[in-house]
């Protein structure tokens, strides 16, 4: 598992998924060419399934386009640590089963090298032997992801016979 | 102690009283996709195939963020929309050329103060100028809302914003909400609504309040929200449409933290590359070339700015190092704008003018920039590569500021040349 520390504060949408492709990708491998390709062109070609990204205040700023969080969940990306998230970003996030978990602590914690575990049930981030717990999120919001996303979610409901 | 806005609106919606940080769900009136519909159709389909739109009538689409089609994905995208529009009978279509969707939507009467409305588009918030908790969602939550209807909203915290006094003479509102994201920061009002409160508010004209609460995401706003009044009354009744529903704050109303500004101390400032709240005054910048000037977008494409513009363009010329676009923000605006000669002034001074959409803001077409260009634009956004190009740097102004500065060549304050 990789770490992809960016503790900038303040990466947008643009830095992680850049307008201009924004009416010509929308599907996982289309979006995986040009991820975080303003911010870190080495993104894209090294990361992993199962990998972390650590970043500062109001990650995922500016606009509503889904790519970032799409893409991020659709390369594998197990978690982003962040300060905080901004807020359009977040709901993408749960929408696309997408964990996100902000800790300010833990990411001032992070060195490079140390290895990161994320225990989303348990509300655990341990970083280099430290841990640090975080605020599980509302029961709306955790069904959601459980079930891998919005519109899974929202099939599963349908089947259910709930659904409207 | 008394409520919020934020607290009001959505506990009339959830049919209960609700408390701040209180997780509610609600069926939004109106649910507004642009060019990106295409791919929500794509996540629609997959999830019910086969299936109608929940409420058809409460879809809005505009097609207006790559038009005319720039490439022939982009041809065949607005192509599938139309396909599913006919479809589906939505009603509220406004295929290309009628303008930007947060200009369009109130033309069409669909931004009724008290109701709610969510867009695949961050800016959605503009609608707060009419008294409308309006907000930003993703497209896959775009999709959602077709299938069931509703969504989830957390009860926002809020921060109130008095304004008292006027405007100078060269200032206006975009220099007022530039100075207050410079100060409450990119991140400052995060997750929370925003509302504008004292006594200048009365003297603000729609196209202001649209100019401020467009911006009320690029300092983190759930809804930037203005009270409906006689000003907001009056466009209502072109419209067709009325306040009835309009809600707002208590008196005593608890807020989270409250800011104030007197406009008369507003001095036009610009926001520097790369972050929007990378604020200064012009007075204060250290003199900077530019290449391109854009006036235009769903923040400054507006009658109202062109005027502004003109005030200081009309009878001089665009400097010969500067291209200059306009754009306007919708055709009613672009038609008014026609009648009253603005379009031929904008002309004769040199510029060139784009359909009624929005053009170069987010970098696929019509005036992307060069590495290491610079452009002054009137748009929301400032993030690196925004506008194409990764190695070029935009500043957003006002209208008077890109006006001043399309005749030096170099980033101005308009209080010079007026």
């Amino acid at each position: 598992m990789q770490v992809f520390c960016y503790k900038q504060d303040d990466i947008n949408t643009d830095l992680l998924f850049p307008g201009k492709y924004t009416y010509t990708c929308s599907t996982g491998p289309e979006i995986r060419e040009h991820l975080l390709e303003d911010l870190d062109p080495a993104f894209a070609e090294s990361v992993e399934s199962g990998d972390i990204i650590i970043a500062g205040e109001n990650f995922g700023c500016g606009s509503s386009r889904e790519q970032p969080s799409l893409g991020l969940r659709y390369v594998g990306v197990s978690a982003i640590i962040a300060k905080s998230f901004a807020r359009i970003f977040y709901r993408s996030a749960i929408n696309q089963g997408l964990l996100l978990v902000q800790s300010p602590e833990a990411v001032e914690a992070y060195n490079e090298g140390d290895e990161v575990e994320v225990d989303p049930a348990g509300g655990v981030i341990r970083i280099g032997g430290r841990a640090f717990d975080f605020p599980s999120l509302p029961p709306e919001m955790l069904s959601i992801l459980a079930d891998g996303g919005l519109l899974n979610h929202i099939r599963k409901e349908f089947s259910g016979g709930d659904g409207r | 102690m008394g409520e919020t806005f934020a607290v009001k609106i959505l506990g009339r919606a959830a049919g209960k009283k609700v408390r701040e940080g209180e997780i509610i769900f609600v069926e939004p009136d109106y649910v507004l996709t642009h060019d990106n519909s295409s791919a929500i159709i794509g996540k629609f389909e997959a999830t019910v195939p086969g299936s109608k739109v929940r409420y058809p009538e409460r879809l809005a689409i505009v097609l207006d963020h790559v038009i005319p089609a720039a490439t022939s994905k982009n041809a065949a995208g607005h192509s599938k929309i139309r396909k599913f529009v006919q479809e589906q009978d939505i009603r509220h279509f406004y295929d290309i050329g009628t303008g930007i969707c947060h200009q369009v939507l109130p033309e069409m009467g669909l931004v009724k103060p008290g109701s709610i409305v969510v867009g695949s588009d961050s800016h959605t918030c503009t609608y707060g100028a009419f008294n409308c908790f309006a907000t930003g969602i993703d497209r896959t939550e775009a999709a959602g809302i077709w299938i069931t209807g509703k969504t989830w909203f957390k009860v926002p915290e809020t921060i109130n914003i008095d304004i008292t006094g006027g405007f100078t003479a060269g200032v206006s509102a975009k220099d007022l909400i530039l100075t207050i994201i410079g100060d409450i920061g990119a991140g400052g009002a995060n997750y929370m609504a925003v509302e504008f409160n004292g006594p200048a508010v009365a003297g603000l004209r729609i196209c202001d309040r649209m100019t401020i609460a467009n911006m009320g995401i690029e300092m983190g706003a759930k809804i930037a929200v203005f009270p409906a009044n006689s000003v907001t009354n009056r466009y209502l009744e072109t419209v067709g449409i009325d306040s009835t529903a309009a809600l707002w704050s208590d008196h005593d109303a608890e807020y989270t933290r409250s800011l104030e500004y007197d406009l008369a101390d507003i001095v036009p400032v610009v926001s520097c590359p790369h972050q929007v709240d990378n604020v200064i005054p012009i007075r204060e910048l250290p003199e900077t070339g530019i290449d391109q000037v854009f006036i235009g977008t769903c923040t400054n494409g507006r009658v109202e700015d062109f005027q502004a513009a003109l005030q200081i363009l009309r009878g001089r010329t665009v400097h010969s190092d500067v291209r200059l676009l306009v754009g306007p923000a919708s055709r009613q605006e672009y038609l008014k704008a026609m009648r009253m000669g603005l379009i031929q002034d904008f002309v004769e001074a040199g510029a060139v003018i784009l359909p009624p959409g929005c053009g170069p803001c987010l970098g696929a077409h019509q005036g992307v920039l060069a590495p290491h260009e610079k452009c002054l634009s009137t748009a929301n956004r400032n993030f690196k590569g925004r506008m194409g190009e990764k190695d070029a740097e935009i500043y957003l102004s006002s209208p008077e500021t890109a006006a001043a500065s399309a005749i030096t060549g170099r980033i101005t304050d308009p209080r010079e040349v007026l």
